[in-house]
Order: C-alpha cells, then structure tokens, then sequence
C-alpha cells in the first residue's frame, strides 16, 4: 500500500528528513496532537465524514480535464488535469484546512492560527474557522501583507485577525516562527494549523494524508477516462502540499513518472529563485529537517518566485526523502516559462491558472513535446487564477489594468478629499 | 550529572542567596556595547553569562531577541566573529560562558566541531532551545569528551515521566521555563511557579535556574528559597536600548543587591 510510507521507523522521520525539533514548552500539545490525529486515522467514520465534508462544502470530487487543444499545440504526450482549481476558495489548501477543522472540533479547541504566504491558506483557514465557529488569527509577513490586499480583506470579512509580521524577511518563513510562538502560549485552547507538508512531525505526514484525496481520485479518474495510468504527474512544489497529495497514491505504480516542479525565479544562477534541491542543502529549521536554501553557517537566505506560495526557503520532509530515493525527480520553471504557460493555457482551453499551478504545466511543457502521442501526462492545477487577477495583471504588464488602476486609485483620492 | 560547573554554582550559592545569569546576543546592538555590558556584568558580579549565537529563525524568541539575532546577521557576525568575542570573553572576565543558540548551527558546524570549538574558546555548556533529548546523543557523548555541559531545559507543560528523563541527563544546572510562550513577555511568580520548581527539584539536585520574563530585584527577592539562579536577559537588554549604559549598571546593581 502506498500509505505504509506513513508507517516510519522512527516516528515524524522519513529517512533522515523531518523529525520534531521543537521548544520544550510545545513538547506536551505535540504529543496531544499526535494522538488526535491518529486516533482520528484509525478511526474509519472519519475519514468518511472528511469526504462527505469535502463533497458538500468544496466540490469534490473535483474532475480531471483532457486538454486536446494544448496537447495538439505543444505536440507530443496528451496533456490531463486534476482540477483542484474548483475547490472552494479556489485551490487544494481547502483540503487540508477542512481536515484539520474536524481534527480540532475532535480536541474541543475554539480557536485556530496558521501562517499564510500568499494568502490562500490564510482565506481557506478563515473560511474553515468561520464554518466551524472558531477564532481565528492569521500570521502574514506583513511585505506579503502589502502585496495581497485582496486575501487580506477576505480574511477580515470572514471575522479572522490578520497580524502582519515584520521580522526577519516579513514573508511565509516569519509568519511560521510567529505562529509558532503564538501557539507556545495559546497551546490550551489554539490549534495551529499549518499550511503545508512541512514543520515538525506530525505535520507533514497530517497534510499529506488529507490532502492524498488528490491523488485518490486522481488514479481513479484517469483509470475510468483512459483506461491506464499517466506516464508522468508533474506538480509545483512550493513546501509541497499539492504534489505530495498527487503523487503519494501514485508511489507504488512503477510506469509512473512522478516530476516535482520549483519554482526557478530569475533562474538558479540569478540567485533570485527557491530551488532547494539543486540550491540548497540539508538543515533543521522550522521544527524539522529537510533541504534549506540556507548560507554555509546554516542562515536562511532570501528567496524570489513570481509566485508568492512557492516562495519558501524549505520542503517537505517526505518530498526530500522521495528525492533521495529517486521516487520524484525535480525540475524548475522560470518566472518567463510561467507567465508564458499561463497565456497559453487560458487561450487554448480556457482555463485561468494560479501562478503557483503553472509552474507544474510549465515543466510538463518543456518535456512532453519530447514524448509520444500515446503517452499520457497529468499536472495539478492546484489553484485557480482570476482571484489572483493584481498578481497575474501585474505579472502580464497588462498596461489596460495599470491604467484602470491608476483611474480607481485617482477616484478614491477625489472621494477622501 | 555533577561537573565543575555544577561544582562552582554550590560554591557561589554558599555566599549568595540566589545566583545571577545574564544574556546578551553577540552582536548586537554592536560587539562594543556587548563588551561594555560584559565589564557591567563583571562590576556587579554576575555569577554566569549566557553569550546568545545569532539565527536567522529564532523561534523561542520574543520580538526583542528576533530583532536583535537578526540586526546581529546585518552586522556580520559569523561563527568566527562569535568564537573570537567569546575567547575575549573569557580571558578577561571571571564568570563562566555558555553558549545559547539554535540547533542548525551546531548541524551546520558539525557536533564534533561545534563541541571543539566551544571548549577551545572557553565556553562551560551549551544551550539549544530547538534540540529535544531524542536528538541529542551524539552531542551528549561529546560534549563528555569536552567536558561542556549541555543545559537541558524543564518546562511546567512537561509531564512526569518527559521531566524526569530530562533531568536526569541534566548537566551543571537545569534551566526551568517559567511559564508558556517566548523570551520577553513578563512573569507573574505565583505558586505555580514554585509548585513547577518543586517538581524538578524533586528529579534532580543540581542548581535550579528560572527564565523567561524575570526583570526586577523584587522577582529575586521572591525567587530566594525557590531557585538557585535568576536569569535576566530581555529586561537588560531593553534596559540598554531605552535607557542606555548608566541605568543599565543601576538595573544590574539593583539585581546584584537582591542576590546578597
């Protein structure tokens, strides 16, 4: 079974990745979750009322989609994919929030936090908290505060606090420390909800097994609509959520190329990327142990993507563990490949992609021309596009939207004077 | 285990009423004023100084010690610039040197390194907030080699079995958490304070230390009978930036009449 990965030997490590190196003071809620989670593991009524959830509030099971057009456009393998751009809030992280929503209401918490990149898994926990009626606060560096008003004011509407961070490089990492501090004191009635396969033990391998409904659903559709599985699966990782839930239940299906996609920023020799695995080396931080862009003395350096949730200075413990074994190759995509797949996309098949998704398509791109026309390629489009419309305009030079922007902003001045 | 760090603690403690541990992050607000307040220290007889190793992720921190490792990164401090200030340390002033820092330098160093490099620049111990005791084994068979004591943290949220494990590897002294959250926030002692004392007391006899959010002569003055050692370190420093040297050796002085 592919889920005996979760069955480690020694617990949270996956090979010499992950672990749990945390303050003393959280050792106690550590071992409380642990225990919630895996009780709630062994308990199969719930799993099944993670599924129904999933079902009535997010769409699930969300469909795979052949794409004939850019398949024929790209030439080469047929080109799939797994639409998790229809979730509610618009990407995979509903998945994993709604998961850990049911674990708290389990541990009888009444509030919850999380770190947040870009936003989305700030508005997903938000949405979650409101649904379940938790308290909710949202941990944000308060640069990615400045740049994602339009995730700031969801959260706001849906009642969460959002407190920008402005220590350290005021990004994702920092929202992470600070969560985590927040939770050091709050521990008796918070859940921290983490946003990614990453932290300490049992984090990683908690994401990772809600958000394998992907891959789940995945096999199974692409049986039924081709009668095979895909030759590769290709995913963006940013700390890895999206790939891991795809390619997990995929692990054990050898015909199976399963292709991890970084995000190349200005390009690796640039310096201004977050390619961990051929930039960076082993470390602990955060609570665990993994691939760091870090200097020789073990500082995180500063990292750059187009895409705000792939910029994050680690990955996932069990992705570093896949790599090591040559379970899942890594690749990169530059911001130039990206911004040129997400006009690709949206005009051959009409499908308005997240920055972060299409770092996934951009690498199955640059290959799948390469391959046969029988093959069979899936990519996850993890998130949706149009909310992220500041992003992908700016990111476009769409010189319309800066003068639309200009001519709003101009009449807000008039009307505050 | 008893060592001569643990040795020399009693000592004082037979002419003290509570021992002094104090804090600074190398490197900031700048390896002159780090000197200065370690002359300040050594003015007031401090009993023990904890030499902060700056990381770029500090998350035991409160928000004054994360501004201060990160300005300390901005100022270029390495391990070479830390080694060499805590040489310095060491050659001119009495109290014993630990290092305080986080686990991805030691990793980065490698522990063999790191324990060799600590006993040559004349550090006593070490303290890793981020390292639980399943993880330390080869750190703690070398830190034998080098005679170095790694300090094992207690904290109130510990239960029974956790605490005592934890002190019973505990070397020189054992730093007992106050309370819940970061460095910084301030302190209510209270009896579950002394409550939380009593239950280390009762896994180990080696020195007892109490942190996080102690800052005033009066915190001593309620600690005696209850821990061997205070230890200040966000109060001093926010001492120092808001007020400047003069009231920061009052603040020290103030500490040092409470300990007598």
């Amino acid at each position: 079974m592919w889920s005996d990965i979760f069955q480690t030997e020694k617990p949270g490590y996956y090979g010499q990745f992950g672990g749990m190196f945390i303050p003393e003071i959280l050792r106690s809620t550590f071992e409380e979750l642990i225990e919630a989670f895996e009780s709630a593991r062994n308990d199969p009524t719930f799993w099944t009322e993670y599924v129904q959830t999933m079902q009535s509030y997010s769409c699930r099971p969300t469909p795979i989609t052949y794409l004939p057009n850019l398949s024929k456009r790209n030439g080469g393998a047929q080109i799939y994919c797994k639409r998790e751009d229809l979730n509610q809030t618009g990407a995979h992280k509903a998945n994993n929030v709604m998961g850990q929503g049911l674990l708290v209401k389990r541990m009888g918490k009444s509030r919850v936090i999380a770190e947040t990149g870009a936003g989305q898994h700030g508005v997903a926990t938000a949405t979650m908290a409101a649904r379940f009626g938790l308290e909710c606060t949202i941990y944000m560096g308060a640069l990615d505060v400045e740049r994602q008003r339009p995730n700031v004011f969801w959260m706001e509407q849906l009642g969460a606090e959002v407190v920008a961070v402005t220590e350290g490089s005021a990004t994702l990492k920092d929202a992470i420390n600070a969560a985590m501090r927040d939770w050091s004191a709050s521990m008796d009635d918070t859940h921290y909800a983490l946003g990614t396969v990453c932290g300490p033990h049992p984090f990683p391998t908690m994401v990772s097994y809600f958000q394998s409904l992907i891959g789940q659903e995945s096999r199974e559709q692409i049986l039924e609509l081709t009668g095979r599985l895909p030759d590769r699966i290709y995913a963006c990782v940013g700390g890895g959520s999206n790939a891991s839930g795809l390619f997990l239940p995929f692990l054990e299906d050898e015909g199976v190329e399963l292709v991890g996609v970084e995000a190349g920023g200005h390009g690796v020799e640039s310096g201004a990327h977050a390619v961990r695995f051929s930039g960076g080396h082993i470390g602990v931080a955060q609570g665990y142990k993994t691939y760091f862009l870090q200097n020789p003395e073990g500082q995180m350096m500063h990292t750059h993507s187009i895409a705000a949730g792939l910029d994050y200075v680690g990955v996932g413990p069990i992705l570093s563990h896949l790599h090591d074994e040559g379970k899942v190759r890594f690749s990169f995509a530059t911001d130039e490949e990206v911004i040129d797949a997400v006009r690709l996309l949206i005009r051959t098949e009409g499908l308005i992609p997240a920055l972060e998704s299409t770092h996934g398509l951009a690498g199955l791109l640059r290959e799948s021309s390469e391959m046969d026309e029988d093959d069979i390629v899936l990519f996850n489009l993890s998130g949706r596009g149009d909310k992220d419309i500041f992003n992908i305009a700016e990111a476009l030079d769409d010189p319309k939207w800066r003068e639309f922007i200009h001519q709003k902003s101009n009449e807000y001045r008039k009307a505050s004077n | 285990m008893s060592s001569k760090l643990s040795e020399y603690l009693r000592n004082r403690l037979k002419e003290k009423k509570i021992l002094l541990m104090t804090h600074t992050v190398v490197g900031y607000p700048s390896l002159e004023d780090n000197w200065q307040m370690l002359e300040e220290m050594q003015a007031a007889n401090v009993d023990m100084v904890e030499l902060q190793m700056p990381f770029s992720e500090p998350i035991a921190d409160g928000p004054l010690f994360v501004k201060a490792n990160q300005e300390a990164l901005k100022n270029g401090i390495d391990w070479n610039a830390y080694f060499d200030f805590m040489k310095r340390a060491h050659e001119k002033f009495d109290f014993p040197l630990l290092l305080i820092g986080y686990y991805n330098s030691a990793f980065a160093m490698g522990h063999h390194s790191f324990c060799s490099r600590l006993a040559e620049h004349g550090a006593s111990g070490y303290l890793l907030p981020d390292l639980p005791l399943e993880e330390m084994e080869d750190l703690l068979e070398l830190s034998k080699v080098h005679q170095l004591n790694p300090i094992m943290l207690c904290t109130p949220t510990h239960k029974d079995p956790r605490l005592q494990s934890i002190c019973a590897n505990g070397s020189g002294f054992l730093y007992c958490v106050a309370r819940k959250g970061v460095t910084g926030a301030v302190t209510k002692i209270d009896p579950m304070v002394f409550e939380f004392l009593k239950r280390c007391r009762r896994y180990s006899d080696l020195p007892l230390a109490l942190g996080f959010g102690l800052s005033t002569g009066e915190d001593l003055n309620q600690l005696q009978g209850h821990a061997d050692i205070a230890v200040i370190g966000s109060a001093l420093l926010k001492t120092w930036e808001e007020k400047g040297p003069e009231v920061y050796r009052s603040h020290l002085k103030e500490l040092a009449e409470a300990t007598t």
